[in-house]
């Protein structure tokens, strides 16, 4: 159902009040008036209104002056002036300072019900963009967030209480547990929601790279610079930055990152002019920060100043009760993603899923029934579908391509990189080979 | 018939077949009697004289005064043009939920648009604005389906798009109230 629209009439003319009254109570509108721009400030205060019809010329204070303190009040009013005298400056003005339109009495009766039909159209998309933006947020950031233990409802709790602040926060975990998703959630569920969250893998990335990839470089900062760059800092500008695998970070980067985040200022890498940006960091790692802080690898300062939250994800191991609801939710993930029906899992898996310890995690578990679900019957997942054997298990945690990757490696390695011999081994044809060699960058140890 | 009816007051001069027909159309729709009533009312002191109409509010708070209490409804029919001080004209106007519309034949004619006259087109014209208001009496607000007679019309091309009947929703509302009639 929608909305009905309220709108709030102000015209020290009581035949005009009670026209335009009239009027839009016979269009379907909640409709109320005030004789005069105090009457119709303190009918404000104590409820919202759509669109306010305002006169321009009114005793005591005129339109204008009333649409400027209904801004002030930071209201979300559509305002409309009327006059009786048509003078292009006032217009202007009104314009000016905001208001939707402007229009001269007497009004041809079409114009008004348009006038009014487009405001509350605009009312009414502004209201479905609101619902929209909730809605993407809450699928993008709540529906991969699966699970209802103890141990997952206070991560959710934990969530929930920090994405107010703008503390840091550290999100500590096995691999595999999803601390991206926890970062996002918190990202998502804070008021810098509409700004970006810009993530940074500090693990993948040399020294030298990081820094470029956190402050930007100036054109010409080192061979191959062509051009300037933004900064991943500079790009979290009002948003979040999330820098995974904080702990693999080197001294010079620790003493680079703290000084950036007391001063949140920094100068690009071969710059001189300091850039301000306003972000909120969360970090997160698989290592004990704490220890990496005893034995003198992590800087202690840096420690407190990004540890003033700290989101413990449990492994897996340790919320077996989630197995059930994640398999479904992976189930129904990959069988739309493949537009495939929706299949079913036997107990007898599920039991046996919970009774593995899962060293990869939800990631390891999401493998296994994406795998299950491209090789199996269509129908239902079954014992056989599953990498459960001793061999596998200990290398499941790893995707299909990693599996890919280090096996024909190993044929590559067996057979002294002879590609004739290895794609025999492997049963493809020669192409083939050398475009798996390509895709996954492989070259001879030799 | 037991029930109350909806008075139709001629302010100047209207055809009685012309009058027996919209009478028939109300009973139609809202299934009260009409009774047909004329008034030699002075209408020089609704007159406007700088925009050389008539007052259609006035007029209305007027009749609403006057109306009799043993009616349910009263429709005054114009022959003037008539406006309210926001708008530059009307067809009609009435008092939301309450006893009490007017509606002016003045503005529906082919003439004042430059066209060749024609009676049954005026004639359809009326029987729709009439309607209209009655139906605002009624608590009908304007509706989106666009053959029903309250959907909204600012010109007579509007009024010609629409058909004369209330549509099944407009029709569901006047009956679920009926009882308060």
């Amino acid at each position: 159902m929608t909305k009905k629209i309220t709108l709030l009439i102000v015209d020290d003319e009581e035949s005009v009040r009670d026209s335009l009254y009239n009027w839009f109570i016979e269009d379907g509108y909640y409709v109320d008036c005030a004789q005069n721009a105090k009457e119709a400030l303190s009918m404000l205060e104590s409820r919202n209104y759509d669109i306010i019809l305002a006169d321009i010329k009114m005793p005591g204070m005129d339109g204008l002056e009333m649409h400027r303190r209904i801004k002030s009040l930071n209201k979300d009013s559509i305002v409309i002036v009327m006059t009786a005298f048509a003078s292009v400056e006032t217009a202007v003005q009104a314009l000016k300072d905001g208001a939707y339109d402007y229009v001269t009495k007497p009004f041809d009766p079409d114009d008004l019900s348009h006038l009014i039909r487009n405001a509350a159209s605009q009312i009414a998309l502004q209201a479905e963009n609101e619902v929209l933006k909730n809605k993407i947020i809450s699928l993008e950031n709540i529906e991969d967030i699966v699970g209802n233990s103890d141990a997952m409802m206070k991560v959710l709790r934990d969530v929930e209480s920090v994405a107010q602040s703008n503390s840091s926060v550290i999100i500590t975990g096995e691999s595999g547990t999803g601390k991206e998703l926890i970062a996002r959630a918190i990202h998502s569920n804070s008021t810098r929601k509409y700004f970006p969250m810009v993530s940074v893998h500090c693990g993948a990335l040399s020294e030298s790279l990081l820094e470029s990839e956190l402050f930007g470089h100036e054109k010409g900062a080192f061979t191959g610079a062509m051009f300037n760059r933004k900064g991943r800092f500079e790009m979290a500008d009002g948003g979040t930055i999330f820098l995974d695998e904080i702990a693999t970070i080197s001294g010079k980067m620790q003493i680079e990152l703290l000084r950036v985040l007391e001063s949140k200022t920094f100068v690009r890498v071969g710059g001189n002019k300091e850039i301000k940006s306003d972000f909120r960091v969360i970090c997160a790692t698989n290592r004990d920060l704490k220890k990496l802080v005893e034995n003198g690898t992590f800087r202690e300062d840096l420690y407190y100043r990004l540890n003033v939250v700290n989101i413990m994800i449990p492994p897996l191991r340790q919320r077996l009760e989630d197995i059930p609801m994640l398999v479904d939710h992976f189930i129904k993930k990959y069988c739309t993603s493949m537009s495939r029906d929706i299949i079913t899992i036997e107990q007898s898996v599920i039991k046996r899923l919970e009774e593995y310890d899962f060293p990869g995690n939800v990631r390891e578990l999401e493998n296994m029934i994406e795998r299950a679900i491209v090789i199996g019957n269509r129908k239902e997942i079954t014992l056989k579908d599953l990498p459960l054997g001793k061999d596998i298990v200990s290398s499941s945690f790893e995707s299909l391509d990693d599996l890919e990757k280090k096996y024909i490696f190993e044929i590559l390695t067996k057979y002294d990189w002879n590609i004739s011999r290895s794609a025999r081994a492997l049963k493809v044809d020669r192409v083939t080979l050398y475009n798996k060699i390509k895709k996954y960058g492989l070259k001879s140890v030799k | 018939m037991n029930k109350r009816s909806i008075l139709l007051i001629s302010h100047g001069h209207f055809d009685n077949n012309s009058l027996e027909i919209i009478a028939d159309d109300i009973t139609h729709e809202f299934l009260h009697p009409v009774e047909l009533g004329e008034s030699h009312l002075d209408l020089n002191e609704y007159y406007d004289p700088t925009r050389r109409q008539y007052d259609g509010n006035k007029l209305l708070k007027f009749l609403d005064s006057v109306s009799k209490p043993n009616s349910l409804k009263t429709i005054g029919l114009f022959g003037v043009d008539l406006f309210i001080p926001i708008l530059t004209y009307i067809f009609g106007q009435a008092i939301f939920n309450g006893r009490t519309g007017i509606a002016s034949i003045y503005r529906l004619k082919n003439e004042q648009y430059g066209l060749i006259k024609d009676d049954d087109l005026l004639l359809d014209r009326f029987r729709k604005v009439v309607i209209h208001e009655l139906g605002h009496t009624f608590g009908l607000v304007h509706c989106y389906v666009p053959s029903c007679v309250m959907r909204s019309s600012t010109y007579i091309e509007d009024i010609d798009q629409k058909k004369i009947f209330l549509c099944n929703k407009c029709r569901t509302q006047v009956e679920s109230s009926s009882h308060i009639y």
